[in-house]
């Protein structure tokens, strides 16, 4: 999966009749990356910086406002509905919240064996019910549950269906967009965990999107961090959590608590002042000026293009 | 440090078409004045059910209080009637809900959400609530607090609702605050910006905390006392430095090992609590915590009482001296 140059915007509009556009949300603002084979980039960042809009953008579910998505060699951002449908079943996502991204009216059973109908994979002699027996004990739930309804789920089983759901028409992509902050701490293990086996048992790749830095930092391979519609860092987990370049990686990991009172007794906390500007109108110069307890006046002048200051570790930042 | 709030024995059940739900089961905990008490749980433990008890905000007739006693400053919170209660409430326990959009009023302004609470409790002018509202968003840092009065919640972003809330639990200078969840709804850099000025103004104006919360890591930095609930118990309480130097209760431990953290090398795997949430229509026998518990004997049939550790700490475990350290 290689991004490039990705943009969405989106438009906002004035008037009851004739709507006027007066003026761009610049949700995704020319983000590139790339993802190896069997890889996981975590995309992390704070609402509204458009970690979810890039990962819709790059399954198409919204289509980009300009870039290119290669997927697999093809730029699937030019392909027409109908071209990308065969393409569909390869990219799968899991949503945030179990509750409501499962139909309360349709059995677990029936929910799993859905995309195996509509992409017609189901005539070639396997039964769908075995197909849903054997995605369930995939993901670590009893076959028997397939007809039950999702209200008889506990939060951590729905995710499990979720990703059921996501498997059964064997994708090589994932998205998987914040899938375990709507849990129980205690049930986040188990789902990460589980992430983890089938990535190794099904060779996936995953672009891994959450705010929570320590759930990242666990699952991902590579991590890029957005701010406002950009990628402000981005390298490999180890290099990115030992020498965090950018001012907003390093406040972000300091904002994150330790379970430990004596670690946090001597660590030093960066409290960024004010919050995130709107995406409608983004500062000038670099867009994290506003808050940065390093800008100088250049800051506020140029955009920052993103740098190697070390072996593979990009950063945009002129303070850096 | 005197103590301000003592719960003994406190039971809260909720009447539901599948039967009655020990929502808070027989819980015992107190806080001193000026201090910062933790209530560490997962949904369904019981937490806000406690604190919506403690404000006498239950949801009736659903829910009743079985038993028990919440004694604030000597009182018994649960004998006094209704007009005492609604005197207490606000002006001396205040409290900080999860979610600001929904806990404010989206009609009216900022100016009036501060002054109501200040009018319904004492006798004060129209110009001295205002002049009181205004010192009020200052404290709590809010820019511009003269433009701000006059706007709605809508206009404010989330941590800037949360910062309002709290300039209203403050109003009335309570003893005491409840926050439910203060910072959950919230990003990781506005969550630091608020623990970082609940606990300022806890420490300057000597307001007691309670923070209920699902995150063992957010009070870590800021809680003196920590309480660990589960399907309605306590089941383990202490001094923080003791309850994460060396906690003695599985589901602590669990807990504990289960978050990936930054200041630790990567484990190669999580060690995830197996198991499901507990169902609490319909609790095991003895110990709620035994089907998940990799320690559980024959004797966690039996329902093991808190008891005490050492000093303060205490845990409802029959083998908590034996657990691995």
């Amino acid at each position: 999966m290689e991004v490039r140059g990705l943009k969405k915007y989106f438009p906002i509009t004035s008037g009851a009749i004739a709507r006027r556009v007066v003026g761009w949300v610049k949700a995704v603002d020319d983000v590139s990356f790339s993802i190896r084979r069997g890889e996981t980039l975590g995309l992390v960042g704070e609402s509204g910086c458009g970690k979810t809009t890039t990962g819709r953008c790059v399954l198409q579910l919204e289509r980009p406002t300009a870039g290119s998505v290669l997927f697999e060699g093809r730029d699937i951002a030019r392909l027409t509905d109908a071209e990308l449908r065969p393409l569909r079943r390869r990219m799968q996502i899991v949503f945030q919240d179990p509750y409501s991204s499962l139909n309360p009216r349709m059995t677990i059973g029936q929910m799993i064996a859905e995309p195996v109908h509509v992409h017609g994979l189901d005539r070639n002699g396997v039964k769908a019910a075995d197909r849903v027996a054997e995605l369930l004990s995939v993901v670590g739930i009893n076959p028997v549950m397939a007809r039950r309804y999702p209200h008889e789920l506990s939060g951590g089983q729905r995710q499990r269906v979720g990703i059921a759901r996501a498997l059964a028409l064997e994708p090589s992509f994932i998205v998987c967009d914040e899938p375990v902050s709507a849990l129980d701490v205690s049930i986040q293990a188990q789902i990460i965990n589980l992430l983890e086996e089938l990535q190794d048992r099904f060779h996936l790749t995953y672009l891994f999107i959450a705010h929570d830095l320590s759930v990242v930092r666990h699952i991902s391979d590579r991590i890029a961090v957005m701010y406002l519609g950009k990628i402000v860092e981005i390298a490999d987990r180890q290099e990115l959590y030992e020498n965090p370049l950018h001012p907003y990686t390093q406040a972000l990991l300091s904002a994150v608590p330790v379970p430990d009172p004596r670690v946090e007794a001597v660590r030093e906390r960066i409290v960024l002042r004010g919050e995130v500007p709107s995406p409608s109108n983004p500062p000038a110069g670099c867009v994290f000026h506003t808050r940065c307890p390093v800008a100088i006046d250049e800051c506020r002048a140029a955009e920052p293009q993103l740098r190697e200051l070390r072996p593979d570790h990009w950063v945009a930042c002129i303070r850096a | 440090m005197a103590e301000l709030l003592a719960v003994r024995g406190l039971k809260t059940y909720i009447g539901t078409s599948m039967g009655i739900v020990k929502a808070v089961d027989g819980i015992s905990f107190d806080v001193q004045e000026g201090e910062t008490v933790a209530l560490v749980g997962e949904s369904g433990c019981g937490k806000t059910m406690t604190a919506l008890s403690i404000m006498g905000l239950i949801p009736r007739p659903q829910a009743e209080i079985a038993g028990g006693e919440i004694c604030f400053q000597g009182r018994d919170l649960l004998k006094l009637d209704a007009e005492a209660m609604r005197r207490i409430r606000g002006a001396e326990i205040a409290m900080v809900f999860q979610e600001p959009m929904t806990s404010l009023n989206p009609v009216l302004t900022i100016e009036r959400q501060l002054t109501e609470t200040l009018e319904a409790h004492g006798t004060i002018s129209k110009q001295a609530a205002r002049e009181r509202a205004l010192e009020l968003l200052r404290l709590v840092g809010i820019p511009d607090p003269v433009e701000r009065l006059r706007q709605y919640p809508h206009q404010f972003s989330g941590g800037m609702r949360q910062r309002v809330m709290i300039a209203i639990a403050l109003s009335c200078r309570p003893r005491l605050i409840l926050a439910d969840e203060p910072t959950t709804a919230l990003d990781v850099t506005i969550q630091a910006q608020l623990l970082e000025l609940m606990r300022g103004l806890s420490r300057q104006f000597g307001v007691a905390l309670v923070i209920i919360t699902h995150n063992l890591g957010v009070v870590a930095r800021y809680a003196d006392r920590v309480n660990v609930m589960y399907a309605g118990k306590i089941i383990e309480g202490g001094a923080a430095a003791d309850i994460y130097r060396d906690p003695r209760h599985p589901y602590t431990i669990g807990l504990l090992h289960s978050v990936p953290r930054l200041d630790q090398p990567r484990k190669a795997r999580l060690e995830p609590i197996d198991g499901q949430p507990p169902d609490l229509w319909n609790l095991p026998l003895g110990c709620s915590f035994r089907p998940r518990c990799k320690f559980a004997l024959e004797k966690c049939r039996e329902f093991p009482p808190l008891r005490r550790i050492e000093g303060t700490h205490e845990a409802a475990c029959w083998v908590a001296e034996d657990l691995p350290r």
